[in-house]
């Protein structure tokens, strides 16, 4: 049944939302990288709550004029027009008055979510209302998906994709360094706003998909996990579209196979899983990487330690340090140093010495700054260096 | 103002102003920790809590459905800290990751669980229902003296003044390191203040308060009070002592004047139907966070002058 779905053998309907949801997956992935690298992720939240107002007042004044309320493009139009005012109202509380961003996040997303379920209530009371499926908003609902739906989701991710793209230098410039670009002569505000109309596209074509709290997470999620992988912002974006799209693709899928399958949180839950793949497995920047570094880092420091005590004939105590040599075939299990473990012993005090000479002696200063007392000097200087080192360190007058 | 009040109105309004000072309270320290947004974690991750509290003991009841809530925050603040020290991550991403994730976890197992027969579902958690918390055995303002009627009481009350008693006593008592640790941190650890267990503390009272208001009046409540009424008192005064007290009034004020507007704002425009209190506290919160910042004398940054963008 999975199999079928993710072959998109579940017939026209799951088709169309599968394929929608994986387009809108890219395009919230690759515009919330900027959000996120900017570190605004949740400047998301206030739009994605600040449209339900829009969306009330769209079905009301539709069915005032005699339309259908229910009608997508309207409501869409509606809920852009809401989520940019309360765009509006956090930068204007964030540049005019005392409060912090996150402060003004906080109160225009409960304000104006507020002020929607107050008009939800309204319509309720409406005669015309009372099947209005406006709730389906909240938690996003593909099941009476139509072909224009689709198409305007569809179009609206791919149009989204393309903008993010042509102004990816930009946006980048901006998240990274704001008083850098404006000392390019590059309009920092309007950069951003392009930033966040962006969001706030992809907010609302993702409305009826995912729904408006959950929609945050597809642009918060993908970049936070795609971060991990790679240290390029060109990468990040592409990553972050991808595993985007495979969350709605995916999501979108599974949830086909049930009816007790909610596609938003399902496309939610396939992204956060994701996220945690990413956080523990991502090489170099993943928590096994980590791991894996530190204590290979720890083996190297104990086993040096243990060579240098054992070359000038110390008696070695501690346990991670025997343990260590004697699994290498270093020492014995009594603790008495094998045939390997005293060639290693011996080149590991000879290191030692020429690096004592070496960071005395100004003439070496740059290749000094590179001393740790891990890295062996073969490293770093070449042979004729070492010879001349070697000669320094024989004692003057044996010969 | 007769019988009629106190059978419909006098409990939920009551309800309504302590939730909303019992929040707001907490709010003020959070505002200006710059941790604004964990009300509005806690209040999402609420829902995952009181499913599975739900799902475990199989009723729905207040006491088991608190503390899964109350679980399910502790289990929010521990999982977005792991995220942002493992991953090295800004802690507005690491709590965006963590509360849609927990949330859409909710709305799953509720939609997989058979909760038809109960009265649970992801609307009630969002605005909750104010307006049916409804006084049925008083008679009058004269059952405020009569026991039998006081029983009658619907036990939200009860149980959100305990909370609001509990907020303003922690806060009374832990006056003073809290508002050392909140203003210079570096100056509290030096005269050997546990700042870390301070503000985890500020947290957990945060998170009790969040979960007992969620159950009487819904989250998006909750999230309004912990920030719009401090955030208006920040531009009204430079003080702390004044900007709690504030708040403690724009919180009262939001909550009386929502719920009025609320169930009688309708009927004087001709309409039939009340909207939701819910809603119209936090809008009623907004107004007044707006006026102030469009009017407050200390709405500016300190150093910036009023003609500077």
């Amino acid at each position: 049944m999975i199999w079928d779905a993710l072959t998109l053998q579940l017939g026209y309907n799951a088709t169309l939302v599968t394929i929608g949801a994986a387009l809108l997956g890219m395009a919230a992935g690759a515009t919330g990288t900027f959000l996120f690298l900017g570190k605004r992720a949740l400047v998301s939240d206030a739009i994605s709550h600040a449209t339900l107002p829009g969306v009330a007042l769209a079905f009301v004044v539709m069915v005032a004029l005699g339309g259908d309320g229910r009608a997508l493009p309207g409501l869409l139009v509606g809920s852009a027009l809401s989520a940019a005012v309360g765009l509006l109202c956090v930068s204007a509380l964030t540049n005019r008055t005392r409060l912090s961003e996150d402060a003004a996040i906080g109160a225009v997303l409960s304000v104006f979510f507020g002020f929607g379920i107050v008009l939800l209530t309204v319509i309720q009371s409406m005669n015309s209302g009372r099947q209005a499926g406006l709730e389906s908003f909240l938690l996003g609902s593909t099941a009476g998906m139509l072909w224009q739906d689709a198409m305007v989701i569809a179009s609206g991710g791919a149009i989204v994709l393309l903008l993010v793209a042509a102004f990816r230098r930009p946006m980048t410039m901006v998240a990274f360094d704001r008083v850098f670009a404006a000392s390019l002569a590059m309009n920092v505000p309007r950069v951003e706003l392009a930033m966040m109309g962006l969001a706030l596209a992809i907010t609302v074509v993702g409305l009826k998909v995912v729904g408006l709290i959950l929609i945050v997470a597809l642009l918060i999620i993908p970049a936070v996990a795609a971060r991990f992988w790679t240290d390029r912002v060109g990468h990040v974006v592409i990553s972050a579209g991808l595993i985007g799209a495979v969350s709605g693709y995916a999501g979108a899928a599974v949830s086909a196979t049930a009816p007790a399958l909610p596609t938003g949180p399902i496309i939610v839950l396939v992204a956060f899983a994701l996220f945690i793949l990413s956080l523990l497995t991502a090489p170099n920047r993943g928590v096994f990487a980590v791991v894996l570094r530190h204590r290979r880092f720890r083996a190297r420091v104990h086993v040096r330690q243990g060579l240098l005590a054992l070359a000038q004939g110390q008696p070695i105590y501690e346990g991670l340090t025997l343990r260590l040599m004697r699994r290498r075939g270093l020492i014995r299990a009594d603790g008495v140093a094998t045939e390997l473990g005293r060639t290693q012993a011996g080149k590991a005090l000879r290191d030692e010495r020429r690096w004592q000479l070496l960071r005395s002696d100004p003439a070496y200063e740059e290749a000094a700054a590179s001393y740790d007392g891990l890295t062996p000097l073969d490293d770093v200087l070449t042979p004729d260096q070492l010879g001349a080192l070697d000669r320094e360190l024989q004692p003057k007058g044996v010969f | 103002m007769g019988e009629e009040f106190v059978v419909l109105s006098l409990a939920p309004m009551l309800i309504g102003v302590f939730a909303a000072v019992a929040c707001a309270i907490p709010g003020n320290f959070l505002l200006l920790r710059r941790q604004a947004l964990i009300g509005d974690a806690i209040s999402h991750v609420v829902l995952p809590g009181i499913v599975v509290a739900f799902l475990v003991t199989g009723v729905v009841a207040a006491w088991p459905m608190m503390l899964g809530a109350g679980g399910a925050s502790l289990v929010a603040v521990g999982l977005i800290e792991a995220i942002r020290r493992l991953g090295g991550i800004e802690p507005g991403a690491a709590m965006g990751v963590v509360f849609t994730a927990m949330f859409a976890g909710g709305v799953l197992l509720l939609e997989q669980s058979d909760t038809s027969s109960v009265h649970l579902d992801v609307e009630h958690a969002l605005y909750g229902n104010l307006e049916s918390l409804i006084w049925l055995d008083a008679q009058g303002w004269a059952s405020l003296a009569d026991i039998g009627a006081l029983r009658g009481l619907p036990p939200e009350l009860p149980r959100m003044a305990l909370t609001l008693v509990l907020v303003t006593g922690l806060t009374w008592v832990f006056w003073r390191p809290l508002k050392l640790s909140t203003f210079d941190e570096a100056f509290a650890r030096t005269v050997g203040l546990p700042v870390s267990l301070i503000g985890l503390g500020l947290v957990v009272v945060a998170a009790i308060a969040a979960v007992a208001a969620f159950d009487a009046v819904g989250s998006i409540i909750v999230i309004a009070m912990f920030i719009c009424p401090p955030a208006a008192a920040r531009m009204v005064t430079n003080g702390l002592e004044a900007q709690v007290a504030w708040s403690i009034g724009f919180a009262v004020l939001s909550a009386v004047l929502g719920y009025v507007l609320a169930g009688y704002g309708p009927l004087w425009l001709g309409f039939d139907d009340a909207v939701s209190a819910a809603g119209m506290i936090a809008t009623v919160s907004g107004a007044i966070l707006g006026l102030a910042a469009a009017f407050g004398p200390c709405r500016h940054r300190s150093g910036v002058s009023a003609s500077a963008p």
